[in-house]
């Protein structure tokens, strides 16, 4: 079944700190349950984003890379 | 009876004990406060304190920056050219040019030419500037002070600084949130 993704962050292109902060941003406006899916290009994103869904306790639902682009998706805590 | 009654009691608190995983990942889950003292005013500093400010409080972390010395004429309006009410402190801001927007580099400032440089290849590899991570930051609730004491040597008033700063403060409530537990860091 796939997963209902709510809102999209792309940050494609862009380079630390803003793929987290685009998603920082994005999760404040969601509700608690909804997933986000994040797009990202900066190969430090899979360490960062697992640090920041252990700091701020929402899910990493799923992650993975395809063709340079990083894939997460995320559970609003 | 007794006995009985005892063995009994845990097992009546296991639905009430079962959630408690989540309540210890909760408790993992919050950080501490982030104290960041900004006391320099290069280019490249700046940036490392806006990239962490901003980190900071997209992590969920309450996050002040206290904003002394040479980088308080970063919070200045860009707009802003001189500051100061003596030509002492005219002649200081004419020297260290107010605004996010104008902090030159410790080394390889080249009149500018690095900055420069530094500016296209930032755009080119998608870094946010010194200036968009500020907004990111006060957008996501980092709370800047600025030093009463530093605005008063360098005669620089409210109506100079950028929009959405703090209630100027000295160094005591600075040495307050460090003793009640505030991460910080001196850059």
């Amino acid at each position: 079944m796939p997963l209902e993704i709510a809102q999209t962050v792309d940050a494609k292109g862009l380079s630390c700190p803003m793929p987290i902060v685009k998603t920082a941003q994005a999760v404040k406006l969601m509700v608690s349950g909804q997933l986000l899916e994040v797009l990202a290009t900066d190969a430090g994103s899979t360490k960062d984003f697992a640090a920041w869904c252990k700091t701020t306790g929402n899910e990493l639902v799923e992650s993975s890379v395809e063709g340079g682009v990083y894939r997460f998706v995320l559970r609003r805590k | 009876m007794t006995a009985v009654a005892e063995p009994a009691m845990p097992i009546a608190n296991e639905p009430s004990v079962a959630p408690a995983p989540a309540v210890e990942e909760g408790d993992a889950a919050k950080p501490k406060d982030v104290l960041i003292i900004l006391y320099s005013g290069e280019l490249e500093k700046t940036w490392a304190a806006m990239i962490l400010a901003s980190t900071s409080a997209a992590m969920g972390v309450k996050t002040r920056v206290f904003v002394t010395f040479w980088g308080f004429q970063t919070f200045v309006k860009d707009s802003k050219r001189i500051t100061g009410e003596n030509w002492m402190q005219k002649m200081l801001s004419f020297m260290q040019r107010p605004g996010i927007s104008h902090r030159k580099l410790s080394k390889m400032n080249f009149l500018g030419m690095g900055p420069w440089m530094m500016g296209s290849l930032a755009k080119k590899y998608g870094t946010a500037s010194p200036k968009e991570l500020l907004a990111m930051a006060q957008e996501l609730g980092v709370e800047f002070l600025p030093c009463q004491m530093t605005m008063d040597l360098f005669g620089i008033s409210k109506d100079d600084l950028i929009e959405g700063m703090s209630e100027p403060v000295g160094a005591a409530s600075v040495i307050a949130l460090m003793t009640e537990g505030a991460a910080p860091l001196f850059i």
